[in-house]
């Protein structure tokens, strides 16, 4: 496939120059069966460097870790070669099973099989807290 | 509400609700003797609080109620290694309400995920403790009348005392309440608590004097300053008198300021304070009693 070609598939696009395979990795397109293509270090007025990742296949990406990640990048969804919808993103509500909790004292620490879950507790600074515990997340330290 | 995790899973509305019932039993306590009969409550105590535990055992009982339970980890399933969602699991077909106290922080809010009966939460390691924040409600509210336009001073450990915690997140939400912050360099109140009340506009002053203090406060909540909390002994030693309430330092209060306290004290407030009517804290836990008697029925959803 030439990667500039997607008949059927989303383009996330606006990814920072070289978090595209952390991205991958999250988002577990390893599992997929379709071309994926990651374009690393393509030229933007907007950002100087950036990563794209093309998805031939109609599926459907966790955009609430993909929001939590870089709520900058962009989804276009591409039918029939033509882009039908562009998707902002935005921090989500609540995200499971991606950040863990640090705190030692949380009982995330110690008790089996319970999902890492944290809620977006203040908007305007992105700050997530566990809601077990309460203690914040350090964000964006997943990139 | 089905459980009580934080306070702050209370509305004023409910808090208000929950007081009057405790005043009413208070006044009527025959009338509420065998409200409870033929229900079971389970205290699972995976760190031993003998305290909080006799208080909650005390008012289901006066509520005609039965108790059954552990306080120890050591004693239970925790031992073995059994998780807190499946010990609840298995408590919840033995007993019609679960009271928990945990050494881990957010135990009792994935207790309340599993369980099918009501939770409250009497204390998870240093976070939450709801049921003493409505014991001291029920006290400001019955030695004072009111909860608005108070002057109220925390003294001691304001760094590490979650019941301090609390009780600002608790009391900020009503109208002109002032705080008074009074504690040593060291053990001043966090920086997100500040910002809460930065952000909310309410009024806080900080100082490490409770004598100068002492003439504007309406009520003085004292906590205890421990060895522990010090980098080194010699601070330790010049400090801790400061924050010891004495008879002589309550000469400079008002003569219808209350002194509150969570109990159990060490020497952080001399026992020639206690028979002053403007010591509070004896009766402060009594009232622990009649607060979670209120609960126990509401969460129950006895009339
Ligand atoms: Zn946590």
């Amino acid at each position: 496939m030439h990667i500039d070609e997607i008949k059927n598939g989303l383009v996330l696009d606006h990814i920072k120059a070289g978090k595209s395979m952390k991205i991958y990795n999250y988002l577990e397109l390893d599992k997929l069966d379709c071309v994926v293509a990651i374009i690393k270090n393509v030229s933007s007025k907007k950002m100087g460097k950036k990563d794209i990742i093309k998805i031939d296949a109609e599926i459907e990406v966790d955009v609430d870790i993909l929001g939590y990640i870089d709520p900058g990048i962009t989804v276009d969804v591409i039918k029939d070669g033509k882009l039908v919808e562009k998707r902002h993103l935005e921090l989500p509500e609540k995200v499971c099973n991606v950040i863990h909790c640090k705190n030692p004292r949380c009982i995330t620490s110690t008790e089996q099989g319970l999902q890492q879950m944290f809620k977006l507790t203040d908007k305007a600074n992105g700050i997530y807290r566990c809601i077990y515990c309460e203690s914040k997340a350090k964000h964006g330290s997943l990139l | 509400m089905k459980n009580l995790i934080s306070i702050l899973d209370l509305s004023l509305e409910e808090i208000d609700e929950l007081i009057a019932t405790a005043n009413d039993i208070i006044e009527n306590p025959v009338k509420y003797s065998e409200k409870c009969h033929g229900k079971k409550m389970a205290t699972l105590f995976f760190e031993p609080s003998t305290r909080t535990r006799l208080s909650f055992e005390a008012a289901m009982y006066e509520l005609g109620g039965n108790v059954l339970g552990f306080s120890e980890a050591n004693s239970s399933s925790a031992s073995k290694g059994e998780s807190v969602a499946d010990t609840v699991k298995v408590v919840s077909y033995y007993a019609d309400i679960i009271t928990m106290r945990h050494p881990k922080e957010g135990a009792p809010l994935v207790a309340s995920m599993n369980a099918t009966v009501p939770i409250i939460n009497a204390g998870d390691g240093g976070h939450n403790h709801p049921t003493q924040t409505l014991t001291d409600l029920l006290t400001i509210k019955r030695e004072m009348g009111r909860f608005d336009n108070l002057t109220i001073g925390l003294c001691g450990d304001l760094k590490f005392g979650r019941t301090v915690h609390s009780l600002v997140q608790a009391m900020m939400r009503y109208n002109n309440v002032k705080f008074v912050m009074i504690s040593p360099d060291e053990l001043k109140i966090p920086e997100y608590l500040k910002q809460e009340l930065i952000d909310a506009g309410v009024e806080f002053t900080e100082t490490t004097d409770l004598e100068k203090a002492m003439p504007e406060l309406d009520i003085l909540y004292m906590t205890r300053v421990q060895r522990e909390r010090f980098f080194n002994e010699a601070d330790y030693i010049r400090l801790k008198d400061s924050y010891i309430l004495t008879s002589e330092k309550l000469l400079a209060a008002k003569a219808d300021m209350r002194v509150l306290h969570p109990l159990p004290r060490v020497n952080e407030i001399s026992l020639d304070v206690d028979d002053d009517i403007r010591a509070a804290y004896f009766r402060q836990a009594c009232n622990g009693k009649y607060i979670r008697m209120a609960l126990i029925l509401k969460l129950l959803g006895v009339e």
